[in-house]
């Protein structure tokens, strides 16, 4: 259901220096960029037209910090008009340093605080099972995210509950403060997650890794930007 | 429906609503999975009966991601692991999301006062209050909590719903978010709040007092006390004390007025024992109400 617009891949840096004044979070705004490319040019069932149909794929960005790459993704692909990016962080804009699914079409959860997407995304997952709805569920978080306990709550409890509509990204630009010795993919495998990790600037990698089927299992990508490849 | 406990009672209207109502999730962190088990819930809507087991935020995360996709969540616990401890996740998993469910607590105040201060949660309702838009119900009898549960299933807004271990001996024909007029006098107002309202009744035997009895407390019934007519107010809640003082200031602003605010005190709790030991040492019970409010309206009352 993505529409095409006119706007390429190579288009993003230009729109991203649109908006100013959230340097601090630049790292983390590039670390998603091509995990978020792939999953709105080539993965996620949505309509720019339709941003609230029933059966869409949900995507929630639950590393709300440096939305940059986001909302010049959102506005690469018709969500919002590029000309609100300039405003970006401003009293009026509806782009501020975390998103807020109130102001964004398109964006389905406020982030900003960490650790709540991953929850959210259980239970949203949860709920489309409920309702018969074929629609995916994809939640972006950071490694350093995952500091926050209540993702290993969630974690442990969506590995439990199979919940295989469910597929996690970590970006993995290796800023947790102390680490994940043996690895971020097997501390969801222990869980009973299927786990990959890939380069996390490979487009290709990141298409296969999102469509792989992972049945009675929930999926976690581990996308590594920034120093493993 | 018999006599029940306002929490047995939970898990019957509950279960019922889940029968009619394929929209309506419960979810738990354990507690009260007992409960929907012999209600027969957990066998005829395994999928809807969500234990996550003993992770309190997670159970408020998985609450509004349901409500997200359209979900109506029931959520229960203890007062301090429903409210305290996930406060971030109501904040923020519900009400900045845009999406309500059902917070069902037990155990408010110190109706597990045996338990001690780890399960002492008389903050909740405070702590709710700092939420836009929260509707906050404090029944008083089962039957009133019954209509408040269903009440609740039908909307799609954050409730927070107190139950409570002591009920008044008579459920009051509530209608929610009104206060009831018990009866009318002019030397004061009394709101009194869910449970008190037994204890508030027999403190002001003789004395020619309005009691208004709040079951809803957000919204609350600004022009129920500001219709009284006394402007001496004295509200007994059976939680922080003062928590909905400013409401009492709001509703009287045009009016001089004079406040007694009866409640729990602002104290770091290292008591156990029995409720009724606290309800007596925070002057809650009645012999400490009438004394409090003998001493508040003077000799003349």
């Amino acid at each position: 259901m993505t529409t095409q617009l006119a706007y390429t891949y190579e288009d993003l840096p230009a729109l991203m220096t649109l908006m100013t004044g959230d340097e601090k979070h630049s790292e983390s705004a590039t670390s998603t960029l091509d995990v978020l490319w792939v999953l709105y040019d080539r993965v996620l069932r949505i309509d720019p037209a339709d941003p609230a149909h029933p059966g869409r794929d949900r995507f929630l960005l639950s590393k709300g910090h440096g939305p940059v790459a986001y909302y010049a993704i959102l506005a690469a692909k018709g969500f919002i008009p590029v000309d609100v990016l300039e405003g970006f962080a401003g009293y009026d804009s509806p782009l501020g340093h975390h998103p807020d699914r109130a102001l964004i079409p398109g964006v389905e959860i406020s982030s900003g605080s960490l650790g709540h997407g991953l929850p959210l995304a259980v239970g949203q997952a949860i709920g489309l099972g409920i309702k018969g709805s074929p629609a995916r569920v994809f939640c972006l978080v950071g490694d350093a995210e995952l500091d926050e306990g209540s993702n290993h709550e969630a974690i442990a409890f969506a590995g439990r509950y199979a919940l295989d509509r469910l597929t996690v990204i970590v970006i993995d630009n290796q800023s947790a403060s102390h680490g994940w010795p043996g690895g971020i993919a097997k501390r969801f495998q222990v869980e009973g997650w299927s786990a990959e990790t890939i380069n996390g600037r490979d487009h290709a990698a990141i298409e296969r890794a999102l469509a792989a089927p992972h049945p009675e299992r929930p999926h976690v990508v581990v996308a590594a930007v920034g120093g493993k490849y | 429906m018999g006599i029940t406990s306002m929490r047995d009672r939970f898990g019957d209207v509950v279960s019922d609503v889940l029968d009619v109502r394929p929209d309506v999730a419960v979810v738990l962190a354990d507690i009260g999975v007992g409960r929907f088990v012999e209600t027969g819930a957990v066998a005829r809507h395994p999928e809807r009966v969500i234990n996550v087991g003993i992770r309190e935020q997670l159970m408020i995360g998985v609450a509004g991601g349901l409500a997200l996709t359209g979900m109506r969540p029931f959520v229960h616990s203890y007062t301090p692991f429903l409210v305290q401890r996930p406060f971030e996740q109501i904040k923020l998993s519900l009400a900045h999301q845009g999406v309500g469910a059902v917070l069902v607590s037990i155990g408010g105040s110190y109706d597990a006062a045996s338990e001690g201060r780890t399960h002492q949660a008389p903050g909740d309702v405070a702590l709710i209050d700092t939420l836009p838009e929260w509707q906050v119900h404090v029944p008083g009898h089962a039957d009133e909590a019954e209509v408040l549960l269903r009440d609740a299933a039908t909307g799609m807004d954050g409730v927070y719903l107190r139950l409570a271990e002591t009920t008044n001996r008579e459920a009051m024909p509530i209608v929610p978010g009104r206060f009831h007029t018990v009866r009318r006098g002019g030397a004061a107002t009394v709101i009194a709040v869910g449970p008190t309202l037994d204890p508030v009744i027999e403190a002001t035997a003789g004395l020619d007092v309005t009691i208004l009895y709040a079951a809803t407390v957000r919204p609350f019934d600004h022009a129920a006390v500001a219709d009284a007519p006394s402007t001496d107010v004295i509200l007994v809640e059976p939680y922080l004390e003062g928590t909905s003082a400013r409401h009492v200031a709001i509703a009287m602003e045009q009016r001089p007025h004079r406040l007694l605010s009866i409640g729990v005190p602002r104290l770091e709790h290292r008591h156990y024992g029995h409720r009724s030991d606290h309800e007596r040492a925070h002057g809650l019970d009645a012999t400490g109400l009438r004394h409090r409010m003998r001493r508040f309206l003077g000799p003349s009352a």
